[in-house]
């Protein structure tokens, strides 16, 4: 069971620095929608007997973040007309170089983290702290708001990876929150970039300055 | 049941709101709710009803001790909503009203909940509720702070959800069962893991604090507060950062337990002090009227942060500056609304001799900006001189030299600004040297002059049925005192 985990934990890395080193914007919805299929997978291999609700879940996040969320993005590219490069704040090679640190550094953090037995030889604590850490660089270090989305929804994925611990003793409500905001915050982020797009003519967030102080 | 209603009969108002089919007569149905809700939370105000240990959802002492004052003000805010949009007739108002209704069912919940999830679910959506408030004028500006305050605060919801997780995490290494009530969590104590919990108090700390605008996590605030329209500045000011700073309270009692009450005491203060000071800094470059207002919300939530770090005494000292606060900020909001609208601008450049212009709102500005600086006999005076006790009573003579040095800062800001606005001659922009007629109505300048008159009342003579209920949600905090 752990084998299986691991390498799928293992593939999610992989495609944070994937979206890191990405230039175009399609590649970078992809790379996170096959993350998100792939932590929707992750319940049916942690919880060994497969019940009604661990499938609901699974089911769902696949749906969300594999399906919906990347359709909803494509559509506000295409309506906003959006220039598919990708526009860096910090450069691709510093950025990738920060991410491949930042793996580093989250499994080296893990080891030092008290964890459940059951839980110290996967990779669920350091995937989540690198998924999170690459958000956190994709929200910063790009200039779209559609990349900015997507780190924002990477860094999801990551919380999302660290909920995977609880998913055994934490009732679904807490599961299903997380999906239902989930929607709630892109169908909203979404509107916006339409707004934004219609009253600024762009989706470049560094025009976006009139307010500073 | 009745803790049920102060959530869904809000939320049902939202829906009715959506389906009802007159513009001129749906922004009625936001006083009518909140009279019902603010009649019901005083109710229960007098007459707790019992609180089941395992609830979720309970009208608990703490819940007891601030959600009147949300009330309060909503209602405040309500009846001002109503000559608000009557005089911006060239917006719809359906989303408005209904997210405006959904955030005072969603705020009950969030005061309400016992339940870390619960608790985050309720906060997150609170968030996504104000959005159609903040872009409601339909400017560029109003788009651009929306999308900060989408990309902070979504960031922020983030890392609490992530603290959450890791608080659960700390019960279940700790041998827990599952069960993430507060409740349940406090009575674990010291078998919490303690590295997750520090982990889970830094993560939910920040995550709950950028939604309460604790410096330096304050940035969309100015922009969000300077763009929305005066009744969303308020709610958001007075409401929904309360909400934050309840469950940074509530978080706080399970790090208590847990052994790590010192450590969280130290941090609330660090981050408190370091809040008023860049709010005080920053309250004296700006020239924008209602940006020097979130500012001044931003200083007040490090008061409370401040307050809560000096142990139960401070804590209730706390308690009862959300309550000066909610009230003094909300008629500040209000006022400063009417000011704008009459001088169709916002900053000290081109704004000034309001005082013939709209005598009435300028009055209770100046009022509301004597209030809010803590001078007496209003309400944050006494609430601020609880805090300083409290510090003095801790052995914190550092902190509360820092607080006073702040709050004197901010003074000079504040008047600063206020004064500028007010005095002089006004600018050919206002709408009367225009031709244009302002009507002062009773709609826009009683709900201001009332809450004021309630900050008044609070500094004058304190309620004791308040007052039990502060002592009683510092004892649901602190039950070892």
């Amino acid at each position: 069971m752990n084998q299986t985990l691991n390498l799928l934990i293992g593939l999610a890395m992989g495609l944070n620095l994937l979206a890191l080193g990405s230039s175009r914007l399609p590649s970078i919805i992809r790379t996170m929608a096959a993350q998100g299929v792939i932590l929707g997978l992750l319940p049916l291999v942690i919880e060994p007997a497969f019940g009604w609700r661990v499938g609901l879940v699974a089911l769902a996040t696949v749906v969300m973040k594999g399906l919906a969320i990347p359709t909803l993005l494509r559509r506000a590219m295409r309506t906003a007309n959006i220039d598919r490069e990708v526009e860096p704040f910090i450069g691709f090679v510093p950025s990738l170089l920060l991410g491949a640190f930042g793996t580093i550094a989250a499994v080296a953090a893990a080891r030092s983290l008290p964890l459940l037995p059951a839980h110290a030889s996967t990779l669920v604590v350091p995937g989540a702290l690198a998924s999170i850490l690459t958000g956190f660089i994709l929200l910063v270090g790009r200039v779209k708001a559609i990349s900015q989305v997507c780190g924002f929804l990477i860094m999801e994925n990551g919380i999302y990876l660290f909920g995977m611990l609880l998913i055994t003793s934490t009732p679904l409500l807490v599961e299903s929150g997380i999906l239902l905001d989930l929607v709630g915050a892109v169908f909203v982020i979404g509107i916006i970039v339409d707004r934004i797009q219609r009253a600024f003519d762009s989706l470049d967030t560094r025009k976006l300055t009139v307010l500073r102080e | 049941m009745k803790e049920l209603l102060l959530v869904f009969a809000p939320l049902a108002g939202a829906l009715l709101a959506v389906i009802w089919p007159s513009e001129r007569t749906r922004p009625w149905l936001l006083p009518v709710f909140a009279a019902g809700h603010t009649f019901l939370v005083f109710w229960m105000l007098v007459d707790p009803p019992a609180v089941s240990p395992t609830a979720w959802l309970a009208f608990d002492p703490l819940a007891r001790s601030v959600l009147p004052a949300v009330s309060l003000l909503f209602l405040a805010c309500s009846v001002y909503g109503v000559s608000y949009l009557r005089i911006r007739t060239e917006r719809p108002n359906r989303v408005f009203v209904a997210a405006l209704l959904a955030i005072l069912g969603l705020l009950s919940a969030g005061h309400q909940a016992r339940h870390l999830g619960l608790l985050w679910i309720t906060t997150e959506a609170v968030t996504l509720a104000a959005v159609p408030l903040l872009h409601f004028n339909g400017t560029p500006r109003a788009f651009e702070a929306t999308w900060k305050y989408l990309l902070i605060g979504g960031t922020g919801i983030g890392l609490s959800l992530l603290g959450s997780f890791c608080l659960g995490y700390a019960s279940l290494r700790g041998g827990g069962s599952g069960d993430l009530t507060f409740a349940a969590l406090a009575a674990q104590g010291v078998a919490l893991s303690r590295p997750w919990v520090l982990i889970a108090w830094v993560l939910l700390l920040v995550g709950y604090g950028t939604k309460m605008g604790l410096a330096p996590m304050h940035t969309w605030k100015p922009d969000a507060y300077g763009e929305a329209p005066g009744i969303v500045g308020a709610i958001l000011a007075g409401g929904v950062t309360t909400v934050a700073f309840t469950a940074i309270l509530r978080v706080r009692a399970v790090v208590d337990a847990a052994g790590a009450g010192a450590m969280a005491g130290r941090t609330l203060l660090a981050i408190g002090l370091f809040s008023m000071i860049v709010a005080a800094l920053l309250l004296l470059a700006t020239r924008d009227f209602k940006r020097m207002l979130a500012y001044s919300s931003v200083e007040h939530m490090g008061i409370l942060v401040i307050g809560a770090g000096f142990g139960p005494a401070g804590t209730w000292a706390a308690l009862f500056h959300v309550w000066s606060n909610s009230l003094t900020k909300g008629s500040l909001f209000l006022s400063a609304g009417n000011i704008r609208r009459a001088a169709g601008a916002r900053t000290v450049d081109e704004v000034s001799g309001m005082t013939a212009v709209t005598p009435r709102s300028a009055t209770i500005f100046v009022a509301g900006m004597f209030a809010v600086t803590a001078c007496p006999p209003f309400g944050p005076f006494f609430s601020e001189l609880r805090i300083l006790r409290a510090a003095i009573g801790t052995g914190h003579g550092v902190a509360a030299t820092l607080l006073l040095g702040g709050l004197l800062l901010v003074f000079f800001g504040l008047t600063r600004l206020v004064f500028a606005i007010v005095d002089g001659r006004p600018r050919p922009g206002a709408a009367r040297l225009e031709g244009k007629r302002v009507r002062e109505t009773a709609g826009v300048i009683l709900p201001p002059l009332i809450l004021l008159g309630f900050s008044l009342w609070l500094g004058l003579a304190t309620p004791p049925v308040l007052r039990d209920a502060w002592t009683a949600a510092v004892r649901q905090l602190f039950p070892a005192s």
